[in-house]
């Protein structure tokens, strides 16, 4: 069942220096007990699409829907969306050290925010609940370490702390923007480990934002991947992983060194667009190696990519003009890539388009 | 590889102790961070030597010391047969021309007031090399090398991408023909597309220039991908240290392997195959280090002797002279740690510091 069906949601902020567009389309959807990772680089629209969500982006212009069980999240009164956060959608961000508050004891802020969504709860049940939700996290000795200030916790701690109240009131969504980005590897594992079995635990679907494949391969049912503010592709994991379609997609699983790796990585060469002056067509095209003479004319729509298919029931969409079918990152694919983007050019420009 | 006279630096036993102190007139003593206790290693001309850890390993803190930015608290530093914990200011200054850094963060590392020539030209005007228009030409001589445009000198660094400052930061260690390189994190401020490109960078530098790197970082793949050879770090002490193919393909340190298997893979299949050993509690602190083997409230495989007995960093038995393991038991080939109960009580290891003034 669909728990957050989001359609079309753009975002646009107005500065000094120009409309900044960080959202330009971007639909998903997201049912109980499954995770969806959002990868991206920085500037790619990523977390500004999902704090839009949660409605924590002042001044944005936003249209489009983001149904939430039947509510429009983007248009819920103020004081029904501060009922939702928290009690159906949880967040973990982060920086744990700056998202909780310094001066408050951990288990009092735990508590706070149960009594604020349950005005019945004492202070007793709130203090239980607190206490029982740390042990839950894996913290060492909870009714003692609850009377803890967040300095006196270590980063990984803290990084439970934040996912205990996220997981407090037992909601059915939890979007966790870079959980583990400020954690060593060792902790990372067991943040991981904790989240997967909490959400198995409790049937809570989650989105995943993160920059780090080697996460998301580990966590998500299915990716959406940004780019300039739009999803460039979307697969189940294997699919992204093994049958990319989209050369960005490509470009960023060759990016990762792997242990079998030749001499030199494979780059993407150039930098991120800029979301004020955004490159004309498809916003990939200055950086793409298989540009062809309509990629800086038309935007690419996001169309089904990638038969077959290595997960079945998720869809396989990407948004570039290279023909459907050519998915992968063997030989083959490269050879079929590099002869398409060739047809698809004018003779006499051969090699300019950027 | 050649023999002991391909040795660039060495250290021996280096020891670099913070003292927490307490109290306005007199600064009382009251405890001491053990950064790095007890490292001998040895970097050799041309090759990269990777350092991993993780936060609190201390392996900032050793490059810091290898680079004299840090005065040790025992033990000595050799390069190229000179002992630079004995060196005199002026030696110090001849020593730094040799030895350069680049930094993690490119945003905290380039003052952005300051044109970005005058930052990258900064090493010729301490050490008196150039300038006018000699150092101008030299400087955007470096930006080419690094791959900025030089029609870009005058501009600040807020103009510049992240990749591309880090850059400006190579080539501001790269002014002065240094013989070493201490990479700390140099990439893991980085999104994915720009790492590889700054990694492909430094690896050209190394072939061109001839280049010793010390490669610090925590992302375990980017450190196997440019390393000849591998030490990790745990708490102040180096646990392995072996050539990386070796350190990768078969870790005997039960921490090592740890590290390995925590490792994130970019690839859903073998994620869903690895066999990950999750770890009791986080790493304790480096105040009052534990007895014995620094990791035995974690290790999985701990037993008595070792709570007592620090194992000294030897090859063990079965392996290389060059890949050598401070373990009392090591990990063996097949051996599924993840599955291992210790022999001992595992804690989880809280710091009991004492409460410190602020």
């Amino acid at each position: 069942m669909t728990l957050l069906q989001v359609t079309d949601l753009r975002v646009s902020f107005d500065t000094p220096d120009g409309v900044v567009r960080a959202v330009r389309g971007m639909s998903f959807a997201l049912d109980r007990g499954r995770t969806l990772g959002i990868v991206g680089e920085s500037g790619s629209g990523k977390s500004v699409a999902t704090q839009t969500l949660m409605r924590l982006t002042p001044g944005a212009r936003v249209t489009g829907r983001a149904l939430f069980e039947g509510q429009d999240l983007l248009t819920v009164s103020d004081r029904r969306m501060r009922e939702l956060r928290g009690a159906e959608i949880g967040m973990i961000f982060q920086d744990p050290l700056s998202s909780l508050h310094p001066l408050y004891r951990v288990g009092r802020q735990i508590e706070e925010m149960i009594r604020a969504h349950d005005g019945k709860a004492t202070r007793e049940q709130a203090r239980k609940r607190a206490v029982e939700m740390l042990g839950l996290v894996g913290i060492p000795r909870p009714d003692r370490r609850a009377d803890d200030y967040p300095h006196q916790f270590s980063g990984g701690m803290r990084q439970r702390a934040m996912i205990a109240m996220a997981l407090a009131l037992n909601p059915k969504l939890i979007i966790a923007d870079e959980p583990t980005t400020a954690l060593d590897a060792t902790v990372q594992a067991q943040i991981l480990d904790l989240m997967r079995r909490l959400q198995r635990e409790f049937d809570t679907a989650l989105i995943m934002i993160t920059h780090d494949l080697g996460v998301i391969a580990d966590m998500a049912d299915e990716v959406l991947v940004m780019y300039g503010g739009r999803p460039a592709e979307v697969a189940g994991r294997r699919d992204l992983y093994y049958r990319p379609h989209h050369p960005y997609t490509k470009g960023l699983l060759e990016s990762v060194p792997s242990a079998t790796g030749g001499d030199r990585l494979r780059t993407i060469s150039g930098q991120p667009p800029s979301l004020i002056n955004l490159p004309s067509g498809c916003v990939f095209h200055p950086r793409c190696p298989y540009v062809m003479d309509r990629c800086p004319v038309d935007e690419p729509p996001l169309d089904p990519a990638g038969e077959p298919r290595l997960d079945p029931g998720t869809e396989h969409v990407s948004a570039c003009w290279l023909p459907h079918d050519i998915a992968g990152l063997d030989e083959r694919a490269e050879t079929a890539r590099a002869e398409a983007a060739r047809r698809g050019r004018s003779g006499a420009d051969e090699g300019s388009g950027r | 590889m050649t023999g002991e006279d391909d040795v660039l630096v060495a250290a021996e036993g280096v020891v670099k102790h913070f003292p927490i102190r307490q109290g306005i007139v007199f600064k009382k003593e009251i405890a001491r961070v053990h950064a790095v206790d007890g490292v001998d290693l040895s970097v050799r001309r041309g090759e990269t030597l990777g350092i991993v850890g993780e936060t609190g390993s201390g392996k900032s803190t050793l490059a810091r010391c290898l680079t004299g930015l840090h005065p040790v608290t025992a033990g000595r530093i050799f390069f190229e047969g000179t002992d630079i914990t004995r060196l005199s200011r002026a030696g110090l200054k001849a020593f730094r021309r040799d030895v350069q850094m680049i930094f993690q963060d490119p945003y905290g590392s380039l003052n952005p007031r300051r044109r970005v020539g005058s930052i990258i030209g900064d090493p010729f005007a301490i050490h008196g090399l150039a300038d006018g228009a000699e150092r101008r030409r030299r400087v955007q001589e470096l930006m080419e090398l690094v791959g900025l445009n030089p029609e870009h000198y005058n501009r600040f660094p807020a103009e510049f991408s992240g990749g591309q400052r880090q850059r400006i930061g190579v080539a501001r260690a790269l002014a002065v023909r240094p013989r070493l390189v201490v990479c700390d994190e140099p990439v893991s401020a980085l999104d994915v597309s720009i790492q590889a490109q700054v990694i492909n960078l430094l690896r050209d530098l190394q072939t061109e220039l001839g280049l010793t790197y010390i490669f610090i970082a925590h992302d375990l793949s980017v450190v196997r991908y440019v390393s000849d050879r591998v030490a990790v770090m745990y708490l102040g002490r180096i646990v392995e240290s072996a050539p990386a193919s070796g350190l990768y393909g078969r870790p005997r340190h039960p921490y090592s392997a740890a590290l390995l298997s925590a490792a994130s893979i970019a690839d859903p299949d073998e994620a869903a195959r690895a066999e990950r050993i999750v770890l009791t509690g986080d790493v304790p602190s480096p105040i009052d280090p534990p007895s014995g083997c620094r990791f035995h409230p974690r290790c999985p495989k701990a037993q008595d002797r070792c709570t007592v007995e620090d194992p000294p960093l030897v090859p063990r038995a079965g392996d290389p002279s060059d890949h050598v393991t401070a373990c009392h038991f090591p990990v063996e080939p097949g051996e599924r740690l993840a599955r291992r109960e210790a022999g001992i009580a595992q804690v989880s290891t809280d710091p009991d510091l004492p409460e410190a003034a602020p």
